[in-house]
């Protein structure tokens, strides 16, 4: 089994630590991934901003670049959501196909390919998940409420199976914390009161720490959590369940 | 001014805010609650979107079929390709009776056409009758939900247009009063009206029937008291059979309010004895959506608001933000096709979460909608030249992993050594308003990968 990790951009950049817990977890797991230098990004922000044809020299890019691995791994829900749906733009290729085909979030991999239902560790924490919008709706992660009251999904499982922890229920289980890419610069009032909602109902139900699978949404609102100075400890689900985090 | 703007003004009452999100918060609970309890919700959910693409697939077919049936029932049937046609028919069928007094029951269809000014500037008096509707009419403002036109006000505010329009006491705040007092003026105008207008909820093509949902019973007593009663209708109102009718029963109501049924659901099929029925059908930009490959299944909508109450966005901006008709995340798919330029910031008024596609009854996938609404959009030049650019310039730097590498050390180092006051000043960087920017690491995780692999083990 042939498996690259793809960090995405903003990761890379500023959450360093996320890449290397996925690193470290997958070889935890049996699993050896590669990391291609040549990758940047999967051209979500330009796409969602309506410049989706100034993004397709980033898809190719991206196909250039994973094509040759059975699975490409990515601590993030939404870039993968991307890649899956929105490649349809390009030629559809054997490359293209295997692409779309290959990409899978760190945590869906986790459970559905490798097939894990526990993992080994303790993590003596009220831990409060946040459902990302793309990882549970657009891959089909975890339950949507829209649909049905019970409240599981792959990442509550695995976190679940930590000796210690203990999950906070959440008000509002799976609404969106308002970070939707450009949207938080461009609708910047609304989506810093989504934000600042969202962390309300973790702050109200005693989470300590803000985990989920998605660094994008985390990094939204652990800049609300920072500007509150409120005692919340954010971190991305792979620096939990690699252990490196006690 | 776009979206945004609007959304920020909304949002900078914070308090309101809180009541507006909670309010509607409450609304998708209850939805919850009477969805939960019929276990074959996501069956009924999928039949309706399968007799709505069906419907639609052959909508040319079945309006005529409609039109066929509505005059064999001695309806009078009228064709609108737009809204001042609609406006003329109506006013027209008005004049012909001598009539100045109209009463008019929910429909957005009205609104849409802006119905209202257009029969006051001919000198008819048209009230509307739907207690909500009521309250914006007499404010003279727009309603900011399909379900819930007066959802944005408070009961002061009802308290304040009463005590101004309807000689309520001043500071009187008890909905049992101030419903009373809207009863009590509403009836003296049921009993005066000489026409009454309807929308519609449901046309049947096999019956030529109209069917109309309400829960105050309002277009019944309009209609049963006129001599003429005009039903406004869009082309895409219509389902084939009467017994499809029960599937849309089942899920409008629930999906609206949590309620099991509309209080009343009724069904207009032919004029009493002596009386006047009209159809007036609209077009008014349906058969260019229609003709939209992706857009099309924005013609499914049964006008719920299940979309509205959910999503996160309309909650904390209000209706009024949408500065259109139908607000929220179905009127973001259904403005553009009216007016690119005046809308072109709606589909952006989302974080695409699909929240709206999971509680849509009839299952339109409008998140995945509002992303291809954007790219054509951005096609039409109708985004900021600023994001135009700055996506232009993002896209060169980011298929150069070179590039992409030293940019994204310069804004690593651009946070850690400028000063806060430059990094957070909310007039250059708007993410720093209400949130902390990331704390930049030493390294970037392919500087750290490299380094590991010129370690040796």
């Amino acid at each position: 089994m042939k498996v690259a990790l793809f960090v995405p951009c903003y990761v890379d950049q500023f959450y360093p630590q996320v890449g290397i817990a996925s690193l470290q977890l997958l070889e935890k797991l049996g699993v050896k991934a590669e990391f291609p230098a040549a990758q940047t990004c999967c051209g979500q922000p330009l796409a969602n901003s309506g410049c989706e044809k100034d993004a397709l020299p980033i898809y190719r890019h991206y196909v250039d670049t994973f094509s040759d691995y059975d699975y490409v791994v990515a601590p993030s829900g939404s870039c993968v959501y991307h890649v899956r749906k929105h490649f349809d733009k390009l030629e559809q290729t054997p490359a293209v196909q295997q692409v779309r085909t290959s990409a899978y979030d760190l945590i869906d991999f986790i459970t559905t390919v490798l097939g894990v239902t526990e993992i080994p560790g303790t993590f003596p924490h009220r831990v409060g998940l946040h459902l990302s919008c793309h990882g549970q709706r657009g891959l089909h992660q975890a339950n949507e409420s829209e649909i049905t009251p019970v409240r599981d999904g792959q990442l509550r499982r695995l976190l679940g199976s930590l000796n210690g922890i203990e999950l906070t229920e959440l008000d509002r289980n799976d609404e969106c914390c308002g970070f939707g890419g450009t949207f938080c610069v461009s609708e910047a009032a609304i989506s810093a009161r989504m934000g600042q909602d969202r962390v309300a109902d973790h702050e109200r139900n005693g989470t300590t720490v803000l985990t989920g699978g998605d660094m994008s949404c985390l990094m939204h609102l652990e800049g609300i959590v920072r500007r509150r100075q409120l005692p919340m400890r954010v971190l991305h689900a792979a620096e939990i369940l690699n252990g490196t985090l006690s | 001014m776009n979206h945004a703007t609007r959304a920020a003004k909304f949002v900078g009452d914070a308090d309101r805010t809180t009541w507006h999100d909670e309010t509607l918060w409450f609304v998708r609970a209850k939805r919850d609650k009477a969805v939960y309890a019929v276990p074959e919700f996501q069956d009924l959910r999928e039949l309706a979107s399968q007799i709505k693409d069906h419907t639609l697939s052959k909508l040319d077919t079945y309006l005529e079929q409609f039109e066929e049936q509505a005059k064999r029932n001695g309806v009078h049937i009228h064709w609108a390709a737009d809204a001042a046609e609609h406006n003329a028919i109506i006013l027209d069928i008005i004049r012909q009776h001598n009539a100045t007094r109209v009463v008019k029951s929910k429909s957005m269809l009205t609104e849409e056409c802006h119905l209202n000014p257009h029969l006051l500037s001919n000198g008819i008096e048209v009230v509307d009758t739907d207690l909500g509707e009521r309250i914006i009419q007499l404010r003279d403002e727009a309603p900011s939900h399909l379900v819930l036109p007066a959802i944005h006000l408070k009961k002061e505010d009802v308290g304040e247009t009463f005590f101004k329009h309807l000689g309520t006491a001043k500071g009187e705040v008890d909905p049992q009063v101030l419903t009373e007092a809207a009863r009590q003026h509403l009836r003296a105008r049921f009993l005066a009206a000489e026409v009454a207008i309807s929308g519609v909820n449901f046309a049947v093509a096999e019956t030529g029937g109209v069917v109309v949902c309400t829960n105050e019973g309002n277009a019944d007593l309009g209609v049963n008291l006129a001599h003429v009663h005009i039903a406004a209708m869009g082309i895409e109102k219509l389902i084939p059979r009467l017994s499809d009718l029960a599937v849309f029963t089942r899920l409008l109501a629930r999906s609206a309010t949590g309620q099991p049924v509309t209080t009343y659901t009724s069904h207009y099929t032919k004029p009493a004895a002596g009386k006047e029925m009209h159809i007036v059908i609209v077009d008014n930009g349906r058969t260019k959506q229609l003709g939209r490959p992706d857009f099309r299944a924005s013609l499914k909508c049964i006008r719920c608001g299940a979309c509205m109450n959910t999503c996160p966005v309309y909650r904390r901006s209000g209706g009024h933000s949408y500065d259109f008709t139908v607000p929220g995340p179905i009127g973001a798919i259904l403005s553009p096709n009216i007016d690119m330029k005046k809308h072109s910031s709606l589909p952006f008024a989302s974080t695409l979460c699909g929240s709206c596609s999971d509680v849509c009854p009839v299952k339109i996938d409008i998140h995945t909608q509002l992303y291809k609404w954007r790219q054509v959009l951005g096609e039409a030049n109708e985004i900021p030249a600023s994001k135009k650019w700055s996506m232009k310039l993002m896209g060169r730097l980011l298929t150069s992993p070179k590039a992409f590498g030293v940019g994204g050390k310069l804004a690593r180092h651009g946070i850690k050594y400028l000063p806060y006051s430059l990094t957070h000043a909310r007039h250059f960087n708007v993410w720093a308003v209400a949130r902390e920017l990331p704390t930049p690491p030493k390294q970037s995780f392919r500087e750290w990968y490299q380094q590991q692999a010129n370690t040796p083990a």
